[in-house]
């Protein structure tokens, strides 16, 4: 009896080992796992430097993901872990570029294309003269192709 | 349409192009002279101190720690490389040359084993005076290493001033390394 009662206790504490996964190298909760992929997703691998960590198969891809999901599991704030990268590869670590003096003309390049090509369309218009009416010549030869 | 109009219609969009076009010239013709690599990545390390660390001897020789290279008596390097790098070996050349010209060059082994390494240095030579190992990586990740070789550029006051990912050549040694050695000596 004493035993069942024990294994009733155990169940719980079973049911959750089951739903812990292992990713490279560190347990965490399935809610914990796809929050580090939230943030593994928004960084880029230093190897292949067109992928992010998550998708990289490069083994030091692999080591940032543990480092990843190791603090996630120490609950340190999302901002925090990227700052961890940040500090260590420089902000091309980052897949979104932040907004800073350094890419104000990358963020500002759509508002800028949009002026430059509303002035030009502007300018066109506004010099351009009505087209001169048909001379009976190109009237009859219309009336024809018609 | 008057005639203006209609050259700038075609000369502007075609003086773009001809811009662009040069503008690639331009970078393949220095990416083919090893002059620019579009790969390489700022450290994060220059201007500043390596970041704490104390890593045993390999191969035999003394390890190291940050607080050694706190005040070196004349600027050094420090090299990552690995006994399974293939640029390593290519660069071994270049390393024996500068420790030869009395150039402090202390190396990590960059998650390598030790028996490789051993084998490594007997093949390509040991232009280290002193070698650590990195066995798991975690002291490269907080130097921002993200390959090897990688070589970092220590001044007297024990400040990162350069950082080179890629093996050394002929001419980065002398277009970046001397200008450097020249500079803080």
């Amino acid at each position: 009896m004493r035993k069942l009662w024990l294994a009733l206790a155990l169940l719980p504490a079973l049911a959750l080992a089951q739903d812990m996964v292992t990713r490279d190298g560190v347990t965490l909760t399935p809610a914990q796992e796809t929050q580090a992929e939230a943030i593994g997703d928004q960084l880029r691998c230093l190897v292949c430097q067109n992928e992010s960590i998550e998708d990289s198969n490069a083994k030091l891809a692999g080591q940032l993901r543990g480092i990843i999901r190791q603090q996630v599991v120490q609950g340190v704030p999302d901002r925090d872990i990227m700052n961890y990268m940040v500090q260590r590869y420089g902000i091309f670590v980052l897949l979104k570029p932040p907004v800073s003096p350094l890419t104000w003309l990358l963020y500002a390049m759509p508002v800028l294309a949009l002026l430059l090509g509303g002035a030009a369309f502007f300018l066109a218009r506004r010099n351009a003269a009505p087209p001169a009416p048909l001379t009976e010549a190109e009237r009859a030869r219309l009336d024809e192709l018609l | 349409m008057s005639p203006w109009r209609r050259r700038l219609l075609f000369g502007i969009p075609l003086a773009l192009a001809a811009a662009g076009g040069e503008a690639f010239y331009v970078i393949l013709r220095r990416m083919q002279s090893n002059d620019y690599d579009p790969h390489a990545l700022p450290s994060q390390l220059i201007g500043k101190r390596p970041p704490a660390f104390s890593l045993s001897g390999a191969g035999g020789m003394q390890g190291f720690a940050n607080t050694d290279l706190a005040a070196p008596p004349k600027p050094m390097l420090v090299n990552w490389f690995a006994s399974w790098c293939v640029p390593c070996r290519e660069e071994a050349p270049m390393l024996a040359k500068l420790a030869a010209s009395g150039l402090t060059i202390w190396g990590i082994a960059y998650e390598d084993d030790a028996q490789a390494l051993a084998q490594f240095l007997t093949q390509n030579g040991n232009p280290y005076q002193r070698l650590a190992a990195d066995a798991d990586g975690t002291t490269a990740i907080n130097w921002g290493v993200y390959g090897v070789p990688e070589t970092y550029f220590i001044d007297k006051a024990g400040i990162v001033r350069w950082r080179y990912a890629g093996a050394l050549t002929d001419e980065v040694v002398a277009t970046q390394l001397n200008p450097l050695l020249a500079k803080y000596s």
